[in-house]
């Protein structure tokens, strides 16, 4: 990397041709077939939701201060909670790392110019935005207010809100997801280079894979049964509506049959993040390979048969209920292993804290209270009485959003220099890493316990005891929004001002390193062979001697 | 890129390395598109079975009313249409142009045919004031549980007919370069022929399924 | 209940100190794990610190420590499932003897049936140390009734019945939540139970000469929809019916409880008992689900001919109304649709 100073004679400053200055139309870029352009597409219109969704979500904190209504009435409020919850699920965490990293990566890694299928990953994002417009149109009429979990017959048969735009909406979002997912299940299967076994795969393909199954296998049955909610709502035959005959039971078992294994979609890829993390700033190869590649696998398989534990309280059987619980615990272990794993890969290591890694040690240590608080829920007795208050809210907060939103941030900042070839801000970037955990655990960590004390979730005025919980939670959440808005202004930054970065800037191994920062636009100039381990660390020479 | 292949669907697209891969890629493409079918149609399935076992009565009267010679006579020709498009691709392997066309339009004929059918069996309940949410008469079943039976009737036969257009839309795009040469000449690629057979297959396996299931309730 | 600050809920009945138990044994092994796994990505982070002259070592496959701590994991979260479910199956039927009060849940209030009469809305008063099974109805969508001090939450589906039991332990008053998000009021639909010593809850349930009995309730409207018209007469008796078992006409036979109550008030025709015709009319739409849960209460009281009677005997059976309730006052506001 030579460094211009203004005394020496520039030299002839050639930027090489790559992805993104091929071409700047806006044609280019909205026609474009080229997997990483997607990704960048995918970036953008991700990013707008998340801070839509976070909109949403400091109001109904801001309201939450005090445990009367003061800002907003009780039909906005339970508008504010559902328009949250349908954003960051449908429109921020499902997509987020796969259609971004695993859109970019994904062919990198593995050696391949593209995806299996360029065309139908343009299609995706395009059904990504009319999914998401569906919903903007939706927010503009006056929004919905059933929670993100569309129970009948309230959602059927008693609201006057915008059920079925946002169920459309929703439904053409599922047919992005599983065009995505068909796409990197086909190509992980045919288009590896030479000597790319499946055990010489990079973790990052393993985990993606396995959220792939799930986009593919689960996301179909939401489709179906949002159609059915559509069709009740408007033909009132009676399939989930008790006072027509039907079931409203019948509805959660649908639902949940897909949103259980969902919450593997959002988890599965940070996985996959956090192992090419943390092999890369520990210089090490990571600890247990297989274990951890079918670990993936073991989660995306057991996710499909735990889905009752969403209805311990709803009236399902004794049987039903013992059946739930067991297997919940027992798709617990593979994650447990996963985490042992990583631990053990510190071991003997020679580790520095760079910025990606500083959120990876952060999304373990948040994992870990995520899943240890999920046994808690999936033991029967605890379950009931901590089933829809904030203790649940607190869990898949940890998960979503200690895991999954601090394994992103981590992915990005890992990445951003290949993406963009440039570097960003050491300190400025390590300090929001370490705002963004700190935030986190203040916003956080009282709802767990205003949870077991007994308060509901979606509450819009509550009990006058929870409410120092309450604004504890809302102070945590006002540092948490400094943390994520840093990012986004020094990474933008970055973009235009950061210094290059080379091909390499953290020396990782992985073939997405061996290409010039940005990639030209098909990649590899040869397809590569190779023939050794995705984390051969142990090979280079030491640095700084 | 040579002016008369640029309407061709690409012999090799920029991201395979060689023709085998390609092929690998489309198949498995399919099939996994297939298997998300099959969760898709399993949903109504699921729901069908709880309201069957919950009302074994009224489901058996509602596979009376339906039109068995209409069900029967749409297997037949949705089991003729499959044998034709498996045709169709032996031919297009074999780059036998003209049979290829006959096979094509042959099962694309038989398609319209289902359609066709289906449209009289429609009319004949629309006649018999048998649809939900639009003029389903209340005196056929006080329970108002017939209701229930023909509004899984009617979506899940309505869900595979718009299958079936969009596969007879596919077998039009087929025939349209087959007619062109396009899958006959040397060194062709027929891997659309292939996949689109095998979503064809599919349509009518789930046909195979739906007729038993609503038409033949004892 | 306590309206200041709290870390950790009363525990109010049987159950609350089971679930706490329960809880604490799964926070100590949440606590090992935890400071486990920090303290060694603590101790590896400064131990193994990138610094000159220090170098990665290396780390072969470990195949058994890795199977070590998966089935040492998997042990310890198997404790788990056998402590909850040995704990939920015991405590998953109420006992023998146990009070029964029926509940029904509406958009956005919570409206309780005691079976001597009194009525209250939002508020539940018990008495310590009973045993009380709460059966819960819906009136419109899916309801949650939630009293975190017991530790018992039952989703109130409508269409259907829903049990739940509990045993106070300590006089006191504690919150009642819905836990299931039902529309614009949601958050407004709470209440409060109160637990009395045996003595004030005798006194409380007497507080009101004017109540009608649950049965007396029933009784009446068996006269008003002319139940009694046919049933005793070309309809099945319902004398000694409740929790026999039925012979239908399908050849199936099936248990008499609320459920096949409910459903045969609501839809005759889904069950035709053996050598009947199917001709009851349907009473869907026509019946609230409290007057559903007082016709039911009603017809459980009858006993057999061989069976003893009941201290009051009903006067639907002999087909005229009630004209005093059970403390012998004259009725001035006869149970009507409420």
């Amino acid at each position: 990397m030579t460094l211009l100073t203004p005394s020496s004679p520039a030299p002839a400053l050639v930027v090489p041709e790559n992805y993104l200055n091929e071409s700047f139309s806006l044609r280019s870029w909205l026609l474009t077939t080229d997997h990483k352009r997607i990704a960048i597409l995918y970036m953008l219109s991700i990013t707008f939701f998340f801070a839509l969704g976070g909109l949403a979500a400091t109001l109904m904190r801001l309201e939450l201060l005090t445990p009367h209504s003061t800002m907003v009435s009780d039909d906005t409020y339970n508008k504010l909670f559902t328009i949250h919850g349908v954003i960051m699920v449908w429109l921020f965490l499902i997509p987020s790392i796969p259609t971004t990293l695993g859109n970019f990566l994904i062919p990198m890694m593995i050696g391949a110019r593209d995806l299996a299928f360029p065309r139908l990953n343009l299609l995706s994002w395009y059904l990504f935005m009319i999914g998401g417009t569906f919903i903007l149109v939706m927010l503009l009429f006056g929004g919905v207010d059933t929670g993100w979990t569309f129970y009948p017959p309230l959602s059927t048969s008693r609201v006057h809100t915008y059920v079925i735009l946002t169920a459309a909406g929703v439904f053409v979002t599922g047919f992005s997801s599983i065009a995505t997912g068909l796409n990197f299940i086909v190509t992980v299967h045919t288009m590896r280079c030479p000597g790319m076994t499946w055990h010489r795969l990079p973790l990052f393909i393993w985990s993606h894979y396995a959220t792939s199954i799930v986009l593919v296998m689960a996301t179909p049955v939401l489709a179906i049964t949002l159609a059915l909610i559509a069709v009740e709502r408007i033909f009132h035959v009676g399939i989930f509506d008790p006072a027509y005959g039907g079931d409203p039971i019948l509805f959660e078992h649908l639902f949940w049959f897909y949103s259980h294994p969902a919450v593997y979609i959002m988890i599965l890829p940070s996985f996959a993040v956090v192992s090419e993390i943390i092999t890369c700033f520990s210089r090490k190869n990571i600890f247990g390979y297989a274990f951890v590649a079918y670990a993936s696998i073991s989660i995306a398989l057991i996710g499909f048969l735990v889905w009752g534990h969403h209805m311990f309280v709803s009236g399902q059987s004794t049987y039903a209920g013992l059946t739930f619980s067991l297997l919940s615990f027992l798709v617990a272990v593979p994650s447990a292993i996963k985490v042992f794993n990583w631990t053990a890969t510190l071991y003997k290591g020679s580790i520095t804290f760079q910025t990606p890694m500083l959120y990876i040690l952060g999304f373990i240590g948040l994992f870990t209270v995520g899943g240890l608080t999920g046994l808690f829920l999936a033991a029967l007795p605890i379950d009931v009485h901590v089933n829809n208050t904030y203790f649940i809210v607190a869990h898949f907060h940890y998960i979503m959003v200690g895991g999954a939103v601090m394994a992103y941030l981590g992915g990005i900042h890992f990445w951003f220099p290949k993406m963009f070839g440039k570097l960003f801000p050491t300190w400025l970037s390590q300090l929001a890493a370490i705002t963004i955990f700190l935030g986190f655990n203040l916003t956080f960590f009282p709802q767990f316990v205003v949870g077991y004390l007994g308060m509901p979730r979606r509450y819009h005025h509550y009990a006058p005891e929870f409410q120092i919980y309450n604004v504890l939670s809302t102070a945590g959440a006002s540092i948490l929004l400094v943390g994520y808005v840093l990012p986004l202004i020094y990474l933008l930054w970055a973009m235009r001002y950061g210094p290059a970065a080379g091909p390499n800037p953290w020396r990782a191994t992985g073939l997405e390193w061996q290409t010039p920062s940005p990639p030209p636009t098909h990649n590899f100039e040869h397809i590569p062979i190779v023939a050794r381990g995705p984390y051969d660390y142990l090979e280079e020479k030491p640095q700084n001697a | 890129m040579p002016e008369a292949a640029r309407h061709l669907p690409p012999t090799l697209a920029m991201q395979f390395e060689d023709p085998l891969q390609q092929h690998e890629a489309s198949t498995l493409g399919m099939w996994t598109f297939l298997a998300t079918e099959i969760l898709f149609f399993g949903g109504l399935f699921v729901s069908y079975t709880v309201f069957r076992l919950a009302y074994p009565e009224t489901w058996h009267t509602g596979s009376h009313h339906l039109l068995e010679w209409a069900g029967a006579t749409n297997t037949g020709v949705l089991l003729a249409s499959s044998l034709a498009v498996a045709l169709a691709v032996h031919f297009a392997e074999h780059q036998r142009r003209t049979a290829l066309l006959l096979s094509l339009a042959s099962a694309l004929l038989l398609g319209f045919v289902f359609l066709g059918i289906k449209g009289i069996e429609y009319h004949s309940e629309y006649m018999e004031q048998l649809v939900p949410g639009i003029n389903f008469n209340p005196a056929h079943d006080p329970s108002g549980r017939l209701q229930l039976f023909f509004f899984f009737y009617f979506v899940m036969t309505a869900l595979h007919a718009l299958h079936m257009l969009v596969g007879i839309g596919l077998l039009g795009f087929l025939l349209y370069h087959a007619g062109r040469g396009h899958f006959t000449v040397p060194g062709a690629n027929t891997n659309a022929v292939e996949i689109i057979g095998l979503y064809w297959h599919f349509v009518d396996c789930v046909w195979i399924f739906l007729f038993p299931l609503l038409y033949l309730v004892r | 209940m306590n309206r200041t600050f709290q870390l950790f809920p009363d525990a109010a009945s049987r159950m609350s100190h089971q679930v706490d138990h329960l809880f604490w044994y799964l926070m100590l092994w949440s606590a090992l794990l935890t400071v486990g796994v920090a303290g060694l990505i603590l101790t590896f982070a400064v131990r193994y610190r990138a610094r000159p002259g220090h170098r990665q070592g290396f780390l072969g496959p470990h195949h058994a420590l890795e199977w070590t701590w998966t089935f040492a994991t998997l042990a310890i979260f198997l404790s788990f499932f056998f402590w909850g479910a040995d704990l939920y199956i015991g405590e998953s039927a109420a006992p023998a003897g146990a009070m029964e009060i029926h509940v029904v849940g509406k958009q956005w209030m919570w409206k309780i049936q005691h079976p001597e009469g009194r009525r209250e809305i939002n508020e539940l008063h018990v008495p310590v140390n009973r045993p009380v099974k709460l059966i819960l109805a819906s009136q419109d969508v899916i309801h949650g009734f939630y009293v975190p001090a017991f530790r018992i939450k039952q989703d109130v589906v409508p269409g259907r019945y829903a049990n739940t039991w509990f045993q106070p332990t300590r006089p006191g008053t504690y919150h009642l939540f819905c836990s299931q998000y039902c529309g614009t009021e949601h958050s407004a639909m709470t209440g409060t139970v109160y637990v009395l010593e045996p003595a004030d809850y005798a006194a409380w349930l007497a507080g009101m000469p004017t109540a009608v009995s649950e049965v007396q309730a029933g009784a009446q409207l068996f006269v008003q929809y002319s139940c009694h018209t046919c049933h005793g007469q070309q309809a099945p008796t319902l004398a000694g019916l409740y929790m026999s078992r039925v012979p239908l006409s399908d050849g199936s036979t099936v248990l008499a409880d609320e459920a096949y109550l409910r459903e045969s008030i609501l839809y005759p025709a889904a069950k035709i008992v053996a050598g009947y015709p199917p001709i009851m009319p349907s009473y869907h739409n026509q019946l609230s689900e409290e007057q559903l849960f007082a016709l039911i209460a009603y017809i459980k009281a009858l006993r057999g001919a061989s069976a003893t009677q009941p201290a009051t005997t009903p006067p639907g059976l002999v087909g005229e109304p009630p004209t005093t309730n059970p403390t012998g006052n004259p009725i001035t506001n006869p149970q009507g649709i409420p």
